[in-house]
């Protein structure tokens, strides 16, 4: 069941937009500390472009950028990433989510604390846009 | 019809209470009110020096509270995948319990 627009304006519009969005995802990820945004907007607006490709560009094209089995792997590893940086900070003697104490030479314990803001919240984008999609993939039956 | 009635006394009646309730709530953004008064004016305060992050609320939300985002996430991703199993149609190969 492969439905899908045979139209060549909206074809050209998702092509030509998706990669905007995907940029403005990033934007919003990383600007997260001087405004409102972070991980889970980021994710949100990250899921909404693979799901602007499965609606418009049918599923064979869209499936080989983002195929439907990647995305609880694309969450699971959002979620590593998280516990990871919480784990680490916990090895090098600080409490679980301390990032002050992230082994990363030259940097002062502020900018080591920003650094692992950006670290979980691009965690956190991972996990909601992978599960977005796997939702979206499971109720129109993969 | 009766029963509707009685629904709607019950509701006003229930509003009723929670306006009563709400008339003892703290004015909005009374520094004195118990919610602003502990912790938060020493996250508004050390918010810059200890993150350098100016959006207090990144770094409320991702630092001081990591642990609960951490949490939120987690719930995010099992709702997800009790989304996956429980919509997803596999193929049924006769011996796993369906």
């Amino acid at each position: 069941m492969d439905v899908r627009h045979d139209s060549i304006i909206v074809d050209m519009v998702c092509r030509a937009m998706v990669p905007f969005i995907q940029l403005f995802a990033l934007y919003v990820l990383a600007f997260g500390h001087y405004s409102p945004g972070g991980g889970f907007q980021a994710g949100a607006i990250l899921a909404g472009s693979v799901l602007l490709t499965r609606i418009c560009l049918g599923r064979g094209r869209s499936y080989r950028q983002f195929p439907p089995n990647a995305g609880p792997v694309v969450a699971a590893v959002g979620l590593l990433i998280y516990s990871g940086i919480g784990l680490i900070a916990m090895l090098f003697g600080g409490n679980y989510l301390d990032y002050a104490k992230l082994p990363i030479p030259g940097f002062e314990p502020p900018m080591l604390r920003y650094y692992g803001i950006l670290g979980i919240e691009t965690g956190v984008a991972l996990g909601v846009c992978g599960i977005m999609v796997t939702i979206f993939d499971s109720l129109i039956g993969e | 019809m009766k029963s509707r009635w009685l629904n709607i006394v019950l509701l006003a009646l229930f509003g009723a209470l929670l306006f009563y309730g709400m008339s003892a709530l703290p004015a909005r953004g009374d520094p004195n009110s118990p919610s602003n008064a502990y912790v938060s004016p020493t996250y508004l305060e050390r918010s810059f020096e200890d993150t350098h992050t100016p959006n207090v609320v990144t770094s409320v939300l991702a630092d001081y509270r990591g642990y609960d985002t951490l949490g939120e996430t987690t719930v995010i991703f099992t709702a997800g995948l009790a989304c996956l199993f429980i919509l997803r149609r596999g193929v049924d190969d006769g011996r796993s319990p369906r």
